[in-house]
């Protein structure tokens, strides 16, 4: 069906698309490379020199890199754990048959739609401050210590507020997936005598599995770039405690005006991010073959 | 489902459910309520039930110009949607109806550029918005959450171009309708409800950015995301007027995310998960 004259049609009609796409990509990733060889510095911009690779030695040696890479680390991981096992037995309670499964399905997948700073506003001041905060009332109601969340254990406290963000992405995904098993073969086998572990160990687990394999992969490149609940509760500390890659590159860039450094930095946070995407990647090209 | 559940079973399930459910829901529930306490009593310890006073509403509003970062909350992510669907139909209406060999990579090219780090193009982004002066405008920000935002949006469009039917096209061809006339009476009301529900989506996705809209933003063009972030000072005084400011920022998403769940896992899982 396809004639020369729809062929080129249909060339002209992605071009642009393509195009805007091709200049996003290229122009600034390859300006990033181009200052991480650079010695720049906003606040001097008439000393700009070619320095090789010292602005990826210094920042590969500057001791607030590793913990920020350390704490990228535990944050995804933190979160996906919570995420993935919490979805996937909150996925199950909603696909029992209960009363009013719509509105439960609703309220469990709100927190998906709050912007990052008011959800992390909000769990800063009402529910975990040190004295006024939902948590402290209840450690004084049963006669514990209000634990200051953020001075004492910053980054776990991040971990709650941004896994309370995803877990609803990840039931939703995976309820999706539950709804799609098949009734009959869990009649068949409850017929045949599995109990409730066994069906979801060897029926429920493996049907899922693809999905909880998209979930993570979709949540580490999120994850990866978890900035505004930073911003707005530690700040990224004390210290670097809960600094974490990006949030390391924006304060090298932005706050300490090292354009050089900060590129470096953006370079590595790029080949990190490759890794997981060429996971992805696969994952969704298998499913645009089938 | 044939099964038969016991209705005392189902009862425990159901409060199970909704306890898992109101616990999850609470921060939202009370960021609500505390909007409606006054200062002191927001702070006075934990109480569901306030005194109702529509106060902070107002004071947000004339104090620190609600209206504002909310308007452009509204201009940046409705302006970048349609930006993004004028570049994204065509290309996905193409790759769809008359998909070549390549179309399989360009998608998963596409899809690769939402991959890169924001934060890894943090410094050009600045640098070249700084110098074209488009720091702090509508028309900068509008095009940064296109680009984001653009992959999503071929990606979504092109998984509900797929499932309308070629034979359709060709029987339109048969009875000699031109290419413009396929496009118009054809092709474009089978498309309708996948452009809204793409359109939905993106809105979504837009008015929660909270990268590019603190680093490129100061006053002008800050939308809600920039505004709210703005309220991070420790002081516990001012929790109502900030319970206030959230309601009225999640409030409209919230309400159309109700309506675009099947759409969202969709969207972000670029169709893998149907």
């Amino acid at each position: 069906m396809a004639t020369q004259n729809t062929k080129s049609l249909a060339r002209l009609m992605m071009a642009p698309a393509v195009i805007v796409l091709l200049v996003w990509m290229v122009v600034p990733l390859a300006m990033t490379l181009w200052y991480s060889f650079q010695n720049y510095n906003l606040l001097t911009p008439q000393n700009v020199s070619f320095v090789g690779f010292s602005n990826f030695v210094y920042f590969y040696t500057d001791p607030a890199f590793f913990q920020s890479i350390w704490n990228t680390l535990v944050l995804v991981l933190g979160v996906l754990l919570i995420t993935v096992v919490g979805g996937v037995a909150i996925a199950l309670l909603i696909d029992q048959p209960i009363f009013g499964q719509g509105i439960v399905r609703i309220l469990v997948i709100s927190p998906f739609f709050v912007m990052p700073p008011v959800a992390a506003l909000v769990w800063k001041n009402m529910i975990m401050h040190p004295s006024y905060g939902v948590l402290a009332d209840l450690a004084r109601f049963f006669g514990f210590q209000p634990i200051d969340w953020f001075a004492h254990y910053p980054l776990f406290a991040i971990i709650i507020i941004v896994a309370w963000q995803w877990l609803p992405f990840a039931t939703l995904i995976l309820l999706t997936a539950l709804q799609s098993l098949d009734s009959e073969q869990k009649e068949a086998a409850e017929m045949d005598g599995a109990n409730a572990f066994n069906r979801f160990i060897y029926l429920t687990l493996p049907h899922i599995s693809r999905a909880i394999t998209v979930v993570i992969l979709i949540q580490t490149i999120f994850l990866l770039g978890i900035y505004a609940e930073i911003l707005v509760t530690t700040n990224g500390g004390p210290g670097y405690a809960s600094t974490n890659l990006t949030f390391l590159i924006y304060r090298t860039a932005r706050l300490g005006y090292d354009v050089g450094g900060g590129a470096a930095g953006g370079i590595i946070a790029v080949v990190l991010a490759n890794f997981v995407a060429i996971f992805l990647m696969r994952a969704v090209g298998r499913n645009l073959d089938r | 489902m044939a099964r038969t559940v016991s209705r005392g079973s189902k009862i425990g399930w159901t409060i199970a459910a909704w306890v898992v459910a109101l616990l999850i829901f609470f921060p939202i529930l009370y960021a609500f309520i505390t909007s409606l306490k006054t200062e002191p009593e927001a702070i006075a310890g934990f109480s569901l039930i306030p005194s109702g006073t529509f106060e902070n509403y107002i004071t947000v509003q004339t104090q620190r110009d609600y209206f504002k970062p909310f308007m452009n909350s509204v201009v940046l992510s409705i302006g970048s949607t349609i930006l993004a669907l004028l570049f994204a139909i065509p290309a996905a209406w193409s790759m769809a109806f008359s998909p070549t060999k390549r179309t399989k990579d360009i998608l998963m090219w596409m899809l690769s550029t939402k991959m890169m780090p924001a934060v890894a193009v943090l410094i050009p982004i600045f640098i070249l918005f700084r110098n074209f002066g488009l720091l702090d405008t509508h028309i900068g920000l509008t095009v940064m959450l296109t680009l984001i935002n653009l992959p999503i949006v071929v990606w979504m469009l092109y998984t509900y171009f797929r499932e309308i039917p070629g034979e359709i096209l060709e029987a339109a061809r048969m009875d000699g309708a031109s290419l413009w006339k396929e496009i118009v009476y054809v092709l474009t009301p089978m498309a309708v409800p996948g452009i809204a529900s793409t359109l939905l989506l993106n809105i979504i996705l837009a008015w929660n950015e909270a990268f590019w809209t603190i680093q490129l933003t100061t006053t002008n063009a800050a939308p809600l995301t920039a505004f709210i972030a703005s309220f991070s000072s420790p002081q516990g005084l001012f929790w109502a007027k900030l319970s206030a400011a959230s309601t009225m920022a999640i409030a409209p998403i919230l309400i159309l995310g109700w309506f675009s769940q099947k759409q969202l896992v969709r969207g972000l899982t670029f169709g893998a998960v149907k």
